[in-house]
């Protein structure tokens, strides 16, 4: 008998998309230049993470119009953003028939102390983390694919990267332990038992983990990859830049290629102006989406 | 007879798996093949296809497999490759770019199988699901197959045939001498079954065509 919404297949659609690129569109004509260009996936939202960084106020799920829209221009999978606890956003999602929910910080968050019961779903949902404790909380509530939060909207690649080393490190620490030193490491982690011991056995996350915020160009793909992201989410990188469809196709080679210098120096080159950016050091505390969830 | 044959028919001992790896979910195989204890290549140019006895192409999103075979020269050598008769196996993604016929897909495929494959035909992501299924020439109990986004296999035309179907008699896997095609992801269940018999198709072929 068939049997949907399974582990499995929430898992499953995660690996399908490893060494791709998952593209933050916001209309249908930004979707099949995305597609166009051998996007995996895309992620429909109203705006930006940079045009939300500028404009502020409430950043909510899209408008089910344009997602639709966005759904119907191509024939890859779609993912949409819900706030953090807003389950009735998920539902709205999953009733639009949206491939991925990404309970993301990057909308402002609906809930302060619950995140999704993400097992409720049949729709797999994506989550942002900035160390292998977040990771394995988000696991344990039900997602099925991880990324790393960096800090979106900035086109600044270094919180990806201290959320990737963080979780990696954690990772090879976990593996150094005796198996009667698991229980505190949990407990310090504050993550479910059983996925503490499973990363320990397995040496990485039970999940996908893609890298996230501020992925600005192929060399920003491939840096990424290289320190062990299993793909990479692009969201104001591509169509705040000079050449959207140049440089969406120049991040898709390079994170099939990230161990290959000399095609990333070809495909790095001629892209004219990559998105303006915005250094993080430079940003107020309370500007910081990364902070955002626990 | 090539030198693989006949190296299955003296021993099936360890082989040098090929895996295509411009997206996907390539790693998943080469896992498989190597708890089997293969060696394994993740292949992402052309002239690596020299090194293998076989090849896998995964599951992963056509749209962008497509592309990157064009973009990095493979479509030529992939048609050489699975002209040898060294086994050549499509899982879901894989099986829309070896299919000769594919709705659906604005980019060429590699167009080598007797095959029309229905891309996303079952729905979107929410409609994905696992079953068990009898596929033939694997013994012992039937096949958990997992299905995401996966396409179906609408038309098999011989030399083609059809080797598992769904309860409802949609075609989710078929051969065609050494090459195999399926609409699920044998690499995500932990049964190597499949993977053992794709790697058995180069002779069957060999003996059929001596």
């Amino acid at each position: 008998m068939a049997e949907k919404g399974t582990w499995a297949v929430k898992v499953g659609l995660a690996q399908m998309l490893k060494g791709g690129v998952i593209m933050d569109v916001v209309t249908p004509e930004h979707a099949k230049i995305a597609e166009e260009a051998g996007a995996c996936a895309v992620m429909a939202l109203e705006r930006v993470p940079s045009d939300i960084r500028k404009d502020g106020g409430v950043a909510r799920m899209s408008d089910p119009e344009m997602i639709r829209g966005i759904i119907d221009a191509v024939t890859i999978p779609v993912m949409a953003k819900a706030r953090i606890g807003h389950f009735v956003e998920a539902d709205i999602l999953e009733a639009l028939g949206v491939d991925y929910v990404d309970e993301s910080e990057v909308l402002t968050p609906a809930d302060e102390a619950h995140h999704i019961d993400k097992h409720l779903f049949k729709v797999p949902f994506v989550c942002g983390c900035r160390n292998l404790g977040e990771a394995l909380r988000r696991i344990g509530e039900g997602a099925a694919m991880i990324r790393t939060k960096g800090e979106a909207g900035t086109g600044d690649i270094v919180e990806a990267v201290r959320h990737m080393r963080t979780v990696q490190d954690e990772i090879r620490r976990l593996q150094t332990l005796s198996d009667d030193e698991i229980y505190a490491a949990a407990k310090d982690l504050q993550a479910p038992l059983e996925l503490v011991k499973q990363v320990k056995r397995e040496g990485r996350l039970p999940v996908v983990n893609f890298a996230a915020g501020g992925v600005a160009t192929p060399a920003d793909a491939a840096l990424m990859m290289r320190l062990g992201a299993d793909g990479v989410f692009v969201g104001s990188g591509i169509f705040k830049s000079e050449n959207p469809a140049l440089v969406a196709k120049a991040i898709v080679e390079a994170t099939t290629h990230y161990m290959d210098n000399e095609v990333l120096a070809r495909v790095s080159t001629g892209l004219g102006k990559a998105m303006p950016g915005i250094s993080v050091s430079s940003l107020p505390e309370k500007e910081l989406l990364a902070g955002r969830g626990w | 007879m090539d030198v693989m044959s006949s190296n299955h028919h003296t021993h099936p001992g360890p082989l040098t798996v090929g895996v295509l790896a411009l997206q996907g979910d390539f790693r998943e195989h080469r896992e498989v093949l190597e708890t089997m204890g293969h060696h394994v290549r993740e292949i992402r140019k052309p002239e690596q296809l020299a090194e293998i006895d076989a090849l896998i192409i995964p599951g992963g999103e056509s749209t962008t497999i497509a592309r990157l075979i064009l973009s990095n020269g493979f479509q030529q050598p992939l048609r050489e490759f699975c002209a040898t008769g060294k086994p050549v196996w499509g899982t879901c993604a894989g099986a829309i770019l070896l299919a000769k016929d594919v709705d659906n897909l604005d980019r060429p495929g590699i167009e080598v199988m007797d095959i029309t494959v229905h891309r996303n035909a079952f729905g979107r992501q929410v409609d994905s699901f696992e079953a068990d299924l009898d596929v033939r020439g694997i013994e012992d109990g039937p096949f958990r197959a997992v299905f995401i986004r996966a396409p179906l296999i609408r038309e098999v035309r011989a030399p083609a045939e059809a080797i598992c179907r769904l309860e409802d008699g949609t075609i989710v896997a078929a051969r065609e001498g050494n090459l195999l095609a399926t609409s699920f992801h044998p690499e995500l269940t932990g049964d190597h079954r499949l993977h053992a018999l794709f790697l058995t198709l180069g002779r069957t072929r060999a003996e059929a065509t001596p």
